[in-house]
């Protein structure tokens, strides 16, 4: 394990960003995201969640596809390059880790979605583990560890100082880039550390979410529980969640006219929409019920039914922070969980 | 990683446009060059057909795979795309990409078996790459039935195909029938549901079935009576598409993805998943 004082962390992205692009939680505008390193970026070393998870990285919120040039009855086919961008992507808490699992058996199950694959091909992801979990975390519920996240590599924020260490040949590769800069950590500091944030995350208000109801064979009970009228009831569709969610990975293909020919593009998209199944004869989900309801039985029964038990939920919180009329998937879990018919 | 991304789309020249019925038009695409097939396909799996900037559908391959010089769809003017669609003429491009979906089991528990082919209105266009596929290798199955129904007799889908090819195979019996009755039209009038039960087919086939979600509801229910089982009768289904490969989320019901573990389902199957398609 390798150290480096916290004072000098500047040196440690410049460094990097030396060799590839480095993108790292930067505050703009009062809101903290991945961006672009820069010499003068207002690096956030210790904000827990950006406002965009690090699914932006691989699975953009825009992504340009294929243009095509139209004239009189020709049409000219342009497919876009995939992304060729070496980058690192750095402090991605351990929930935002564990989504790219997740976002993995979607985007790289056969047939594989080749800028998905590309982008993910081309970034290393050195995690940073927690020191200071919010009332809102619930990781500990789908199995993550925030004390000690996947990753490249991983690092922690212990007295002043980043700890380091590489997971993958990736993150060997990137440690040798830097290696210059560091020196010799002691694994037993970052152990107290450890130990201090699993306390915490056991003691937080959601630590307790029992999954244990969940289950495939549970589909129609699920599907039909009288619960969800009651919990859609003052949903807005707003889609907020579903933007927040580093694992929600629904999205639309769309075409952009611009007056010199068509971009075609993907974007995200909420399930949670009125218009995200509407064809030119309907819906089949004409009701915000059945849309809040596609959207919680996807990650925590459809999901799992089709990964060998793996939610599409990692407990990072956003949605319970972020959603206007306060609902969210911790209370879904509590609600259907329950044997009663409140 | 993969070398062809299955969502960028392939260029396809329209080579024929064909008047079906007032809102029904079938197109034949052809590859950039004017002859061959885009890519090869089975019967009952889709393609996506696209207009840059108008929009892109999933469609049914109404032709089967046995023709090997050219690949027709019957699509129904009903919206943004299909619209365009029933506006332009022959030599204009279109983008395309496939296949897409499991398709009929034609080769597997299909094979052998009798057929009985029930269709409702443009329900017809993927069930007619199975009755074409089938005919085309007579031998591997046994008696084929086909009922089709449509609004009224302008209504029915490759009525010159149906009396000129279908009517005239061997050991294949073609039952038309028109929801009400019209000067000129000396068949049957009836509903598809009403029409199956009168004809009283004994459950000793498989069935394929497709029409509009009422008239699938109403002949399971002809079916159950006249003693078949969820397990010999198979549909196929049409939900919103835009990947068309299982990851966009779109036409996800329970945990099946239409795009790919469908379009087509045995009925048992289907009713296994939540009731919202």
């Amino acid at each position: 394990m390798l150290k480096l004082s916290l004072n000098r962390v500047g040196d440690l992205f410049a460094k990097i960003a030396e060799a590839q692009a480095l993108y790292l939680p930067v505050e703009k505008a009062g809101q903290v995201d991945y961006d672009k390193w820069t010499a003068d970026a207002k690096v956030s070393m210790d904000h827990l969640n950006t406002a965009k998870s690090a699914k932006d990285l691989f699975f953009p919120q825009v992504e340009r596809m294929v243009d095509f040039k139209m004239e009189g009855k020709n049409i000219e086919i342009k497919p876009h390059a995939l992304s060729d961008e070496k980058f690192v992507l750095f402090g991605v808490r351990a929930c935002d880790m564990k989504s790219m699992e997740v976002l993995d058996k979607v985007f790289l199950a056969e047939p594989v979605d080749s800028f998905y694959a590309a982008r993910r091909m081309n970034g290393t992801v050195v995690t940073m583990a927690c020191s200071e979990p919010e009332e809102s975390c619930f990781c500990n519920v789908f199995g993550v560890d925030a004390a000690e996240p996947a990753g490249d590599v991983v690092t922690w924020k212990v007295d002043g100082e980043l700890y380091w260490k590489a997971l993958t040949e990736k993150g060997e590769a990137l440690t040798e880039q830097i290696k210059a800069l560091m020196e010799d950590g002691d694994e037993a500091k970052v152990e107290e550390s450890k130990a201090a944030v699993r306390e915490i995350m056991g003691k937080l208000p959601l630590a307790n979410l029992n999954l244990a109801p969940f289950q495939p064979e549970k589909l129609n009970e699920m599907f039909n529980s009288p619960k969800w009228a009651k919990l859609s009831e003052a949903c807005l569709g707003c889609g907020t969640c579903t933007f927040v969610c580093p694992t929600c990975q629904c999205y639309d293909i769309r075409d952009y006219d611009t007056g010199h020919g068509i971009q075609r593009f993907r974007c995200w998209d909420s399930c949670m929409y009125s218009d995200f199944t509407m064809m030119a004869h309907g819906t089949n989900r004409p009701d915000q019920m059945q849309r809040f309801r596609q959207r919680f039985m996807h990650k925590l029964i459809y999901f799992p039914s089709n990964n060998d038990g793996m939610y599409s939920c990692v407990g990072c919180g956003r949605c319970v922070s972020k959603c206007p009329i306060s609902m969210n998937i911790a209370k879904v879990i509590k609600a259907l969980g329950e044997d009663k018919d409140e | 990683m993969n070398n062809i991304e299955m969502q960028i789309p392939m260029l396809g020249v329209v080579t024929d446009i064909r008047r079906d019925t007032p809102d029904i038009k079938t197109f034949r695409v052809n590859t950039i060059t004017g002859e061959g097939k885009c890519f090869e396909h089975k019967p009952g799996q889709c393609a996506m057909l696209s207009i840059p900037g108008v929009g892109e559908a999933m469609f049914s391959i109404t032709s089967s795979p046995t023709e090997t010089r050219f690949q027709e769809f019957s699509i129904k003017k009903c919206g943004c795309l299909t619209d365009w669609l029933h506006q332009m003429e022959v030599g204009q491009q279109v983008t395309i990409r496939g296949p897409y979906g499991n398709g009929f089991p034609v080769d597997t528990v299909l094979k052998g078996e009798n057929l009985l082919f029930i269709a409702g209105g443009v329900g017809l266009a993927p069930l007619h790459s199975v009755i074409n596929y089938v005919l085309d290798n007579r031998a591997d199955y046994g008696r084929v039935d086909i009922v089709y129904g449509a609004r009224s007799a302008d209504d029915l889908l490759d009525l010159k195909e149906i009396q000129e090819r279908w009517m005239h195979e061997e050991n294949v019996n073609v039952h038309l029938t028109i929801d009400r009755p019209q000067e000129g039209w000396d068949g049957k009038v009836a509903f598809v549901p009403a029409f199956v039960e009168e004809l009283g087919f004994d459950p000793d086939c498989k069935v394929l079935v497709c029409g509009p979600p009422i008239m699938i509801k109403f002949v399971l229910q002809s079916l159950t009576k006249l003693g078949f089982e969820k397990t010999q009768i198979f549909t196929t289904m049409e939900l919103r598409m835009k990947c068309g490969i299982g990851k966009c989320g779109r036409c996800n019901i329970g945990d099946k993805y239409v795009c790919k573990d469908g379009p087509v389902f045995r009925f048992d199957k289907l009713n296994e998943l939540p009731n919202e398609y």
